[in-house]
Order: C-alpha cells, then structure tokens, then sequence
C-alpha cells in the first residue's frame, strides 16, 4: 500500500512541475502579446541600493557595531601581532624575533615522522624546504601568521556553534538560513563591509577566513554529536557524570573524527581564502601573487602556486593522519619521558636547529637574491608555449567555436526569455526535483532576483554558471567512470582534484586570457577547472562507494559492463554524485563574480564597480541576487538527494 | 599655518636636543605610520621609499595590502594614514566620495603627470601607419576585428571600477569599435603579452608612468585635445551632441591624501608627506627596479633613496630644522 500512494505523489509532483513548465514555456510564446511588466519588471534597484545604504549607516554610527567590531579587530590583531612576531619577526610583543626556518622545518617534518610515518616526513620537510628555497619563506610565515589564529578561532567558533545546534534544535533552524547565506554572498560583497567593519589589515582578513572555513566545522559537530552511541552515554551517565563532564569527557571524544574532519576542512578553506583575502589586507604569498600578475610575471606567479599547493597537501595530510591516528594510552607507572617521548624528541630536535642557525646563518635565513627561484626562466618557457603556432590555432578555433556557435547565441537565448516565463521554468524544474517546498522557494527566490532590479545581469551570471557546469558534468562524468574502475585510478584522480582545488584560480586566470582573449569562452574556462574537482570527486566516491555484493549480484545476474553501470552504479550512487553536482554549481556561482577579473559584463562586473566610491547599498543588491538564484538550487537539488537517499534506504 | 608649526619645532627641538640622539623628532607620536600596498610596484616601492624615509626620522612604520578602491575608506577611518598614488583617473571617484564624507585631506601633487588613453603597442603602427591619430585608428578598424566582434575592431577598455568612458567616446566618435572592458590591469597585460607573439594589431587602455613601458613599446592615440567641460557639456568637443568627445586629459593629477589626524598626531610626519612631489621617470626608475631587474620592493626602496638623498633629503630638511 504505501508503495502505490508514493507512486500517485510522485505523479502530483511530476503534474505541477511540467505544468509550470508549461506557463514558462506560453508566456515566453505570447510575449508580443503580453503587458510589459510580465517580460521584465520595472527596476527599483536604485530604491534598494538608497535603503540599503540608511540600513548600513545606521547600523555602523547610530548602533555603534563598529566599536563592538572594532575591539573584536583588537584582540584579533593583538594575536596575530604575536604570531607574526614569532613566524617572522615583526616587531611586536612577544619580540622573540623570527624563527630560523630550518627549526621550523625539522619540526613540522617530524610531527609528520609522528603523525603518519617516513612519507609524511617527507612532503612536510620538503615543502618546507621549497619554500626556503626559491625564497618565499617570509611570505609563506607572513601568510601563516593569520592562518595560524584564524583556522583555530575557527575550529573553535564552529565547535561552539555546532554544540549549541545539537543542543537546541531551534538554535539550528535559525543558523542553518543564516550560514546558507553567507556561503553564498559572492566574494565582492564581504570586501568593503570587512574593511570598514574589522579595520583594513590582517584583522579583516582573518575575519574573512573564518567566516568562510567555519561553515563545514558546525555541519561536523553536529552531525558527530548526533552519531555518538546511546550505549556511551548511558555508560557516562551511569558513572555519575555531570553535565560539562558529559559533554567534555563522553560526547566530544566520541565525535574526535567527525570534530577532526570539520577541522581539516576549516584548514583548507582557510587557505583557499589566501588570495582573494589579500585584497583586504592578507599579507604574504596572495599579496605577492597579485603584484607578480599585475607586472605580468607569469613563472614567479606560477612559483607561488605550487607553494600553495604544497602547504595545502601537507596541512591536508597531517591532519587526516591525526584523524586516523588514535589517542595512545599507557600503563600505570610509566616514567613521563617515556609518555612524552615525541615532544622530548620534537623539542631536542628544534634546540638543536635553533643552535646551528646562529652559527651557519644560511639555516636561519635565505633572502629572495640568494634563492634558487627560476621564475624568470618559466616565465619564458610558458610564454613561448602559449606562443607556439599550433597551440595558437588549436584555441583559436575552441574560441572561434565556442563563442559564436555556443554562448552567444545561447546568451541572447536566455535573455530573450521574459522574467515570468524564467520564473516559472525554474520553480517548474526545482518542483519536479524537490517537491512543492522546492518550487514555491523557487518561484519567491527568482520573483525576488527580479525585484531586486538586476535581472539581465543576473540571467547573464546563471547562464555562465550553468554552462559552466553542465560541460564540467559532460567532461567530469565520463573521467570519473573511467577513473573508479580501478582503485589506484581513483586515487590518482582523487590527488588531481586536490591539487586543481588547492591552486590558486588567479595563476590560470593569465594563461587563459593569453590563449582564449577577454571573451566569454575564457570566463567559462575558468569557472570550469573549479567546478569539475567536486563533480569528479564525489562521482569516483559515490561509484566506489556502492557496496560489493550489489555489483557482484549484477555480475551474477550477467550483467554487461554497460548495464552494471547504468543500473546498479549510477543509480546508488546518484545521491553523493548530486551532492558533488551541487557543490559544483556552488563554486561556479563563486568563481563566475571572481571571473570579473578577466571581465564579465554580468553582475560580477556590476560589483567590481560599486566598490570605485563605495556604494554598500548596490553591491549588496547585487550580492542579494546571487544569493537567491545560488540558493534556489542549492535547496531543490538537495531536496532531491534527500529524497533518493531516503528511497534508496542509504 | 606653516612659520607657527616651524616655530614651535624650533622651541621643542632646542628641548629635545638635550637628550635626543641626532634629528630625532619629538612631537610625533610613536604610534606607527600605516602605509598601504596595492598590487603594482610603483606604488609599493614608493611607500617603501616614503616608509624608509620616515624611518631615518625615527618614526615608527607598518604596511599593510589593501585592494586599491577600497582603501579611500581606510584612510578615511584611519585604519591607514596616508596613501601615495590618487591617480586622477582611476580613483577620481572614490577619492571625491572619501573627501567628501570627511576624515580624509588632500596632500597636494606629485610632480608627476599620469596619463591614461587608448595606447598600442609599437608593432601595431606598422600595420597601420597613420597611427597615432584617431582618424587613422578608425580607418583600420579592420586590423583589429576578433571573431566575437563581427566587422568592427576591438578595443581593449580598462575595469569598469576604473571608470573609463571608453563606450561612450567610440558612440561619441561614432567609430568603428566595439568597447570591451578587461576585469583587471593583469587580463590587459595578458592580451598585449599574447598579441606580442605574433605581432598581432591590438588598441588597449593604458597609462604612464607604468612598468609596461619599459616591456612593451608603444604610443597613446591622439584624440581631439581634451577640453575642460568635455565630459559634462555636450557642446564641448567635436560632436556638439555627445559628452566625451575628447580624449582624456594628457596632464592627469597624481596626489597624496591623509588622514585628517595625521596633521596633528605626526605634524612633521605630515609636512614630509606634503613636501613629497616625484617625477615620472623617477616614478618609472622605481618601477624598473621591481619589474626587470627584480629586486624586492624593500631593497628597491633603499637603493632608489640612496641614490636619490638630494631629492629627498630637503623634504625632510624642512619640516624637521
């Protein structure tokens, strides 16, 4: 019985969903026929921008926020002085002055050695000694130096929030809104209010960070927190625990991975944040990277790249290995050397170094002269590889193909479309995915996009996105099968990802221009790199995922290769692979305003204008429609992996 | 304003030199400076200049990276205390907005005249010889046609934020363009940088002092003359019904702002800055040290005053004896 009423919902659902299709689909037909205020509404986005504007000056000079920010940009600064005084001297109490960096490296080689054996060693010692090296160590310490206060306020804040939303499931329901919004306000619109909020340095730069990494952080505590075993704590409870002991000695270090994993991605968002924070104030090695592109360097940039990169995979790693590493316990009695015995030899370790540094002084420091940089000569290799004649005709014609068989025309395709007919496709479409909730969202979220008053813009930017993801979908999809046939595949795609995700999108930004020229192929170019990690990435998870005995039965059954995929595989892992299509469009939608640099006339490129004079009020219109069209999919699309998952009884 | 100021450096320097070691300053505060970094050299070893310049007084100083449209807002609350490069053309608008919501004063020009136009490189003039008047742009309009600009030539405008014009002189001008705006000084510097290669005709938005002219060589447009009014008065120009019917103007300001308590928090500090006035090809020299012969921004600064202490040593001079 329950079986055959789903059926008849689901086929309500399908009835609603194609019948606003439907009206889209006439009102776009009879628009010659139709009053004016159905093709594009009138625009109030003025009215909204003037608001706006009152709401912010009221807020920073009649509420006084400012001087409640501002003391929190007091302690935040009085503790970023202090790890920058330690990383790499500046003069600031503690006045320890900089550490040598081969006693920072020894270090972090052996907490690699400690956490995860010979190979972690290695990637920490190396990239650390690379950084040395080609004679970025002072960025790379004046970059950390915000890391190192910003990732732990950030584990620490989300770890909070996160208990506090277990705790009171209203507390929830009022974050979750709060924290969607804030992924998705596009880049732009964080600058000025950061800047005048937080002070213009690496205060409001750390705050940018945090904001940014501590999302997933409360996500995972929750969620861990949840998952902890009654069986646990009935046992805490049954051995008189009262309640901070319940939640500091039984629940936490039930949900160490989960609390783990959070922390792990509270780090490499922070470092995702390096380059696009300096515009605010970051220092170190996103600050250079844009002074290297702006004089056009394209080897020095490409250098600062893989330092990223690589301090990126060595924090990822060390911290997965503490995830996987389990807490040792000893015996009674014994000796605490024997207990302490990595910390002894950490600390022998970095005396030592610290000694050697004052005697040979190239351990202590290596200045940008005396390094082994080669970024002049990449600079000319990339150049003159961009250059060569056949690359150029190859990208000529992609460019040629692209641009005008393919975006242009689909372009003025979506712009055509009368703002009602857009409505009533997209709540159509998020009804059939989502259900009911899904398409009333969508029709209240697009009708507001097209209140706000920036609709062409904003069609512009949704068509960028979803081009941009639809070819991520058709150049990821058919990779990622091919990759999770074989597990070693898979880990080589899986590292692939990784690194694509880690490198800063500005070097590529260059190379594009040069090869594609400032049109709409290149912008879609570099929203695709991004948007394929998530795609491939959660398609290889979700195919290795499925669960041996189903694709043995398959096998049994003579299933061909083919059939195995489309009817078991795709099908189970459908749900983690919309989970990773939703990610995608999510890093589209932030990469299509960042895009701007390359030049966009959407409304990326509407934000980069109000930030010449400082108009609040209009940049926040702007950011308001990104966030609405951003979360119309976000909630259908995961309305519907819900659903399947429920259905599928994963 | 100026004689009290000095008079009253007088009294607190015969004070001070009892104890304080050479010139050291008394009167400003030991709060640091904060000088803010953009993103290209110029700027950056200017501030270093001017930073080290402090230095030698004895005055406390921090930098700090912050984009270029948004720091007019810190200077304005003080989270920076002065800023080296208003370019009259760039930042216009954000400095008038800054000026006027108050917290912020002028510090008077550089020497230096900035210029920034429709610019080609060189190798363009060869396949267009009547360069560099605009007339003769327009006649090849052909050279510069892309695939996505149909039958018309393509010019390369600056970032929107920059506010430029470049649409409306093309409609103004009625010539044979279409205007396409790059999202950044670096997406510019990557379409000359391809063009290079093979020798490709291209029109871009550029400006002086730049390191780009020491890479790449080239020429403004020449535009019917600038006239004061052009852009606000249609009569103004050749087309009696268009606004921006000129090029832009070829002796663009280059100035200096503070925050307003830097008069009275670093007085001398303050009187340094208003005295500070560069030159184009010091500008330029400056530039050159980071972008060929890649020196850091701080060894760049020291070698520049080093070689320069008679430029820069009566700026101080007069606000400190």
């Amino acid at each position: 019985m329950p079986k055959i009423t789903r059926i008849t919902r689901l086929g309500r659902q399908t009835q609603m969903g194609l019948l606003l299709l439907l009206m889209g689909g006439a009102i776009t037909l009879a628009q010659a026929y139709l009053p004016d205020f159905l093709h594009r509404l009138p625009s109030w986005s003025d009215l909204w921008a003037a608001g706006l504007d009152r709401f912010f000056s009221w807020v920073q000079n009649d509420l006084g926020l400012i001087y409640v920010t501002r003391a929190i940009a007091g302690w935040l600064g009085f503790l970023i002085d202090a790890a920058a005084n330690i990383l790499y001297g500046k003069s600031r109490w503690p006045r320890i002055d900089a550490l040598p960096w081969s006693a920072v490296t020894a270090l972090v080689a052996l907490m690699g050695w400690y956490l995860g054996g010979w190979r972690l060693a290695l990637l920490g010692g190396f990239s650390l000694f690379w950084t040395a090296m080609v004679g970025q160590w002072k960025w790379t310490m004046e970059t950390m130096s915000v890391i190192v206060v910003a990732a732990p306020l950030g584990f620490l804040l989300g770890l909070g929030l996160g208990i506090a939303s277990w705790k009171w499931a209203r507390f929830e329901a009022a974050l979750r809104p709060i924290l969607a919004i804030l992924q998705t306000l596009p880049f732009f619109s964080y600058l000025l209010p950061a800047v005048i909020f937080f002070k213009v340095g690496p205060t409001a730069a750390s705050v940018a960070t945090i904001i940014y990494a501590m999302p997933p952080m409360i996500l995972m505590t929750a969620l861990g927190l949840k998952q902890v075993p009654q069986e646990v704590v009935e046992a805490g409870k049954m051995s008189g625990c009262t309640r901070w002991q319940m939640l500091v000695r039984v629940y936490l270090p039930s949900a160490r991975t989960e609390l783990l994993v959070g922390l792990n991605q509270v780090i490499m968002l922070s470092l995702a944040m390096v380059v696009l924070t300096s515009f605010i104030g970051m220092p170190g090695l996103g600050a250079k990277l844009l002074v290297m592109m702006n004089s056009f360097k394209l080897g020095h940039s490409f250098e600062i790249g893989i330092t990223i990169v690589l301090l990126a995979a060595t924090l990822d790693r060390l911290s997965k290995a503490w995830v996987v590493k389990q807490p040792k316990h000893f015996a009674k009695g014994t000796p605490w050397w024997q207990r302490h015995q990595a910390w002894l030899i950490c600390l022998g370790v970095f005396v030592f170094f610290m000694l050697m540094a004052q005697i040979f002084p190239f351990l202590n420091q290596i200045s940008r002269g005396d390094s082994f940089s080669v970024g002049k000569e990449l600079d000319v290799l990339i150049k003159a590889f961009l250059g060569l004649g056949f690359v150029q005709v190859i990208t000529g014609s992609i460019r040629w193909f692209f641009n005008i068989w393919v975006l242009v025309p689909t372009e003025q395709g979506i712009l055509y479309l009368p703002t009602f007919a857009v409505i009533f496709i997209v709540s159509g479409l998020s009804w059939l995915l989502g259900g009911w909730r899904s398409g009333v969202i969508g029709f209240v979220f697009f009708t507001g996009v097209a209140v706000l008053g920036w609709w062409d813009r904003a069609m512009l930017t949704l068509h960028a996105t979803l081009t941009a993801t639809l070819l991520a979908m058709l150049l990821g999809m058919p990779l990622a099968i091919w990759a999770a046939r074989r597990k070693r595949r898979s880990e080589v795609m899986i590292l692939i990802c990784d690194i694509a995700q880690t490198f800063p999108s500005f070097i590529y930004l260059l190379p594009a221009i040069m090869l594609f020229g400032i049109t709409p192929i290149t912008v879609i170019l570099a929203i695709l790199i991004f948007t394929m990690v998530p795609i491939v990435r959660y398609t290889v998870e979700g195919l290795r995922g499925v669960s041996p005995e189903i694709t043995e039965a398959a096998d049994m059954s003579g299933a061909t290769r083919r059939q195995k995929l489309w009817y078991t595989q795709l099908p189970l892992a459908m749900p983690t692979i919309a989970v990773g299509l939703n990610q995608a469009l999510m890093f589209a939608f932030f990469m299509v305003i960042i895009a701007a640099f390359i030049g966009t006339r959407d409304l990326g490129q509407e934000m980069q204008r109000t930030l010449a004079g400082t108009h609040l009020g209009k940049n926040f219109t702007l950011g308001f429609s990104v966030v609405l069209i951003a979360l119309t999919f976000d909630i259908a699309i995961n309305a519907w992996a819900e659903k399947r998952r429920k259905i599928l009884g994963l | 304003m100026k004689s009290i100021n000095k008079l009253t450096k007088i009294l607190t320097m015969a004070g001070a030199l009892a104890f304080a070691p050479g010139l050291a300053v008394a009167e400003d505060s030991s709060d640091p400076i904060i000088i803010p970094i953009h993103n290209w050299s110029s700027q950056i070893v200017m501030s270093n200049v001017v930073g080290q310049m402090y230095e030698s007084m004895g005055l406390n100083v921090e930098y700090v990276t912050t984009d270029s449209q948004a720091v007019y807002e810190s200077v304005r609350l003080g989270d920076v205390t002065l800023e080296l490069e208003v370019w009259e053309g760039a930042f216009g608008a954000s400095y008038r907005a800054a000026l006027a919501k108050g917290g912020m004063v002028d510090a008077g020009e550089h020497n230096a005249i900035t210029r920034e136009d429709w610019w080609y490189p060189l190798w363009t003039k060869e396949a267009c010889p009547g360069l560099p008047s605009w007339e003769a742009l327009n006649e090849c309009a052909d050279l510069f046609r892309t695939a996505e600009t149909g039958d018309k030539g393509r010019y390369l405008d600056g970032p929107v934020d920059w506010l430029k014009h470049g649409q409306e002189r093309a409609e103004a001008l009625d010539m044979n363009f279409t205007v396409i705006n790059a999202g950044s000084a670096a997406a510019l510097w990557a379409e000359i940088g391809a063009a290079e290669a093979n020798k490709r005709p291209v029109v871009v938005f550029n400006w002086t002092p730049n390191f780009a002219e020491a890479v790449w060589e080239g020429e403004f447009v020449e535009f019917p003359t600038w006239e004061d009014g052009c852009d606000k008065d249609p009569a103004k120009g050749p087309n009696p019904n268009a606004l921006y019917d000129c090029g832009n103007p070829a002796t663009g300001y280059l100035r200096k702002v503070a925050h307003h308590e830097m008069t009275t928090k670093w007085p001398s500090a303050y009187c340094v800055l208003s005295n500070i006035s560069f030159t184009n090809p010091q500008i330029a020299e400056m530039a050159k040290m980071v972008d060929v012969d890649e020196l850091e921004p701080e060894e760049a600064a020291s070698k520049w005053l080093k070689g320069n202490k008679g430029v820069t040593q009566p700026w101080i001079d007069a606000c400190t004896t």
